[in-house]
């Protein structure tokens, strides 16, 4: 084991990077919110086309897709954060995410771009309603006047009420 | 640099338990009196290897163990020691016990001790019990001059000079011999050249070592030389008394007087590389069986070791490959087939290729059956002994191939199969003989290719199934069964679960858990089991298998705008149903009269979920569908097509989904689901059930 991985494996969950260091976030929009997550989970943008429904899934499960070879979930998170417009069109962008050793995408309504973000840039994220669990937040960042919404997506995708993963 | 030795821990248990399935089958080979040279050697030479390994990798309990058994080999091979039944049922049980030794240093886990230390003493006992009389010649010339008080050993260890390059170090072999006992060691530089002209990595040295002690035995030098005794000029001679010693010298004059005493005489030889010096220097006659035995001759097997994901991901690749092409083809299709002949031309030879690279990749995750087969001529001759039964055990067909992860699952119902054969099968031989039958019974275990399955029977020429006794049973468990039923009908009651006939519990069978399980974990291999039993004239167990459960015989269905696959060898048949065929039963459940048989009815839509499906029977199809054993009707829209189709898990990024057993990409690359029969069936009979 080389002791670079352990310090990286170490510092990739959860907390914010410590102070000075700048970690880059991917952001992307849900109506009229912009959010960011962890760039290094991201492992591609892709449009949104077909997906085979899965039976029994709750509606923000979209189904599945190949992806190249592959059986890849599809989340509509604007489905799961309870936005009221949602909407299919050629500008509807999947991100391809690679958390917890698994591959799962998730429909936004637009991808950004990629912003550094140093700890300090960070505020912790206050108490929500119910149906965006704090847990899923490590935390605003601000940049200029924009407010990024930074997803734990770690958190979010193994949790419980997504019913994405078997719960173990 | 430190080597991270763990690494190679998985390479070690995998050769390791590879040797011990070679101890296995070549002690069954041995039959009493007739030990034939090679196999103990066989099994010696597998015995010594895991020893080896073992005491590397610091695996202590597996190592003394190994040494004792190798002990006994050592004996046997040697011709000092008649190859008895005592001594195959010692080893046998041995190989066991290394088997629990090795599993329990890989996971690390508790060893019976207990069990360990059982056998290390039987083994002991074995070993100083009385060696038979009439090899006594043998072993007394195989021991040098047996009354003469040995002192000691003189070796002669000259390296080849590549020694290096196949991982050993000369100094291990010397701290090694060092534990044996008091050790003097000369060492010859002569062939060392200036050192700036030495190259690192070849061995210029050699050792003349004198190991005093009264009890080591030859056995002992030979095991520290085993790694390098094709790569060195070795010479071993007893160091008799003082007096004798002279004689000794006299008798092997050639190669004692090159023998350094001190620096000196060594330059007799200088000049000459060690392995030029060596004829002459080894002595003529192998004087106090000087000459270690020869290297032994690896097996050449031909084949390398994969990592099973390596072969995984071959396949999903040659899948993608599979579809592409697919796409292409149906690309193709509506192309003008004259102004794009030379591309039409390449896309058919592209198509004959992926096939032929499809199934070559297939076929490296088959294995020949003989991989579960193997073990079973020790489960016949282990069990047999114990019930007091005699038995033979006929194998055919160990050379047909299967998928690695089938051959993996059958191994535990076979081996039920088997048991069960012995165990309530074959009588004992007085009842046999009573019949009018052979005293032996027979056991034939074959494997077949059929079609796109596999077929394996377990047959017994034993006393067949009991119809009254099966009947009786059954009856006490509360299961239903009429006087009428046919005989397949009966015999099928030994599949349900905690069924058994067997009047006393042994701790081979009777326990009920059995059969059950064996079509459970049969029909999960999308399988299936049938019995044929004649009374007084015994029974037959054939299973069917597909040959791999990488790939799928599938139809493909529609139902709205989805297409779903269902697996071929559930299908019965499909039928268009007029209106009158289809009942209501209590204004909920439907089922459709099909022939003189009324099957329940689901709409694949309704059960899934899926709007725009059609609901009418009449206007879509009905396709029957049969498992475990129960029949039921399935509604769809349309029948696409029927089709080979790759299983991919859904599972590796998302949970199990109640209905579905997996999934596949067709060829416009969408994904469609696999319909899980069995699920559906069980499903919708709860559903009639509430």
């Amino acid at each position: 084991m080389n002791p670079q991985n352990q310090t990286a494996s170490e510092t990739k969950a959860g907390a914010p990077p410590p102070e000075g260091i700048a970690s880059e976030y991917l952001t992307f929009t849900l109506g009229s919110e912009e959010y960011g997550v962890d760039i290094l989970k991201v492992q591609e943008i892709r449009g949104y086309d077909t997906v085979t429904r899965i039976p029994g899934a709750p509606d923000f499960i979209k189904g599945v897709i190949n992806l190249r070879g592959t059986i890849v979930p599809v989340v509509d998170l604007r489905l799961k954060f309870q936005l009221a417009d949602v909407a299919y069109n050629e500008f509807t962008v999947m991100i391809v995410l690679n958390v917890l050793d698994r591959v799962v995408g998730i429909v936004v309504d637009g991808v950004s771009d990629v912003i550094q973000l140093a700890a300090e840039q960070i505020r912790p994220a206050p108490e929500f309603g119910s149906t965006v669990n704090a847990h899923h937040i490590i935390g605003l960042g601000t940049i200029d006047e924009r407010m990024l919404i930074l997803l734990d997506i770690e958190k979010l995708v193994s949790d419980r009420d997504l019913q994405l993963f078997e719960v173990h | 640099m430190t080597i991270d030795i763990t690494r190679f821990h998985q390479t070690f248990f995998d050769e390791s338990f590879e040797g011990l399935d070679a101890m296995e089958a070549a002690l069954l080979r041995l039959s009493p009196d007739t030990a034939d040279a090679e196999t103990i050697n066989v099994i010696f030479r597998a015995a010594h290897s895991i020893k080896g390994g073992s005491a590397t990798f610091g695996f202590m309990a597996v190592a003394e163990f190994t040494h004792l058994l190798e002990t006994l080999l050592d004996q046997m091979r040697s011709g000092q020691r008649v190859t008895g039944p005592v001594e195959i049922d010692v080893l046998l049980r041995s190989v066991d016990i290394l088997r629990g030794l090795l599993n329990a240093a890989r996971d690390a886990t508790d060893v019976d001790t207990q069990a360990v230390a059982d056998l290390s003493a039987e083994l002991q006992r074995v070993l100083i019990g009385p060696v038979d009389g009439a090899t006594a010649e043998n072993a007394a010339a195989a021991e040098p001059n047996p009354e003469q008080k040995t002192r000691g050993w003189r070796i002669r260890f000259a390296p080849y000079s590549g020694l290096f390059a196949s991982g050993n170090d000369p100094l291990r072999i010397l701290a090694e011999l060092s534990r044996l006992g008091e050790m003097t060691v000369q060492c010859n530089a002569e062939q060392l050249p200036d050192l700036p002209e030495a190259n690192p990595e070849c061995s210029y040295l050699s050792w003349t070592i004198e190991l005093l002690g009264q009890d080591i035995s030859q056995g002992d030098i030979a095991e520290v030389f085993a790694w390098v005794e094709d790569e060195c000029d070795l010479q071993v001679e007893a160091l008799v008394s003082d007096a004798a010693a002279a004689v000794t010298e006299s008798a092997v004059p050639a190669a004692i007087k090159v023998e350094p005493a001190s620096r000196p005489e060594l330059q007799l030889i200088e000049g000459g590389r060690p392995s030029e010096v060596t004829p002459t220097a080894r002595p003529p006659q192998p004087a106090a069986g000087a000459e270690i035995k020869a290297a032994p001759v690896r097996a050449e097997g031909g084949s390398i070791r994969v990592a099973t994901e390596k072969i995984d991901g071959l396949i999903n690749l040659v899948g993608e490959l599979v579809i592409t092409q697919a796409m292409l083809q149906q690309l193709a299709a509506s192309l003008d087939p004259v102004q794009n002949e030379k591309l039409l031309n390449g896309l058919a030879l592209l198509d004959r290729n992926t096939r032929s690279l499809q199934e070559a990749v297939m076929s490296t995750r088959m294995l020949p059956v003989d991989f579960v087969f193997s073990r079973f001529p020790r489960v016949v001759r282990d069990l047999a002994g114990k019930l007091g039964k005699q038995a033979r055990l006929l194998m055919s067909g160990e050379h047909t191939e299967l998928d690695k992860s089938v051959i993996e699952r059958i191994a535990d119902p076979l081996t039920h199969l088997v048991r069960n054969s012995l165990d309530h099968g074959i009588e004992p031989s007085d009842q046999r003989v009573a019949a009018g039958k052979d005293a032996v019974g027979t056991i034939r275990l074959s494997a077949s290719h059929q079609g796109g399955n596999i077929v394996i029977e377990v047959a017994d020429d034993g006393r067949g199934l009991d119809r009254m006794r099966i009947m009786a049973k059954a009856r006490e468990r509360g299961l239903s069964i009429s006087d009428t039923a046919s005989d397949d009908e009966v015999w099928r009651l030994i599949f349900a679960p905690g069924f058994s006939t067997a009047e006393a519990v042994t701790d081979v069978s009777g326990r009920g858990v059995g059969m059950d399980v064996v079509k459970k974990n049969i029909e999960a291999l999308s399988g299936s089991v049938d019995i044929t039993s004649e009374t007084g004239r015994g029974s037959r167990i054939t299973i069917r298998l597909p040959l791999t459960l990488a790939i799928l015989d599938g139809m493909s269905v529609r139902v709205g705008t989805e297409i779903f696959i269902v697996p071929l060898n559930a299908v019965v048949e499909s039928l268009q149903p007029q209106r009158d065929q289809v009942r209501t039963v209590a204004h909920q459940g439907q089922v459709v009269r099909v022939r003189s048989e009324y099957v329940p009815l689901v709409a694949l839509g309704e059960l899934f979920g899926i709007r725009a499906a059609v609901t009418e029977p009449e206007k879509g199809i009905l396709v029957l569908l049969e498992a475990d054993g129960r029949k039921i009707a399935v509604l769809v829209d349309e029948l696409v097509g029927q089709q080979q189709v790759v299983i991919k898990s859904i599972e590796a990024n998302y949970r199990r989904v109640s209905g579905v057993s997996g999934a596949t990409i067709l060829g416009d690359g969408r994904v469609a689901l696999i319909v899980d029969i069995g699920d559906v069936i069980r499903r919708c009979s709860m559903a009639v059930a509430a």
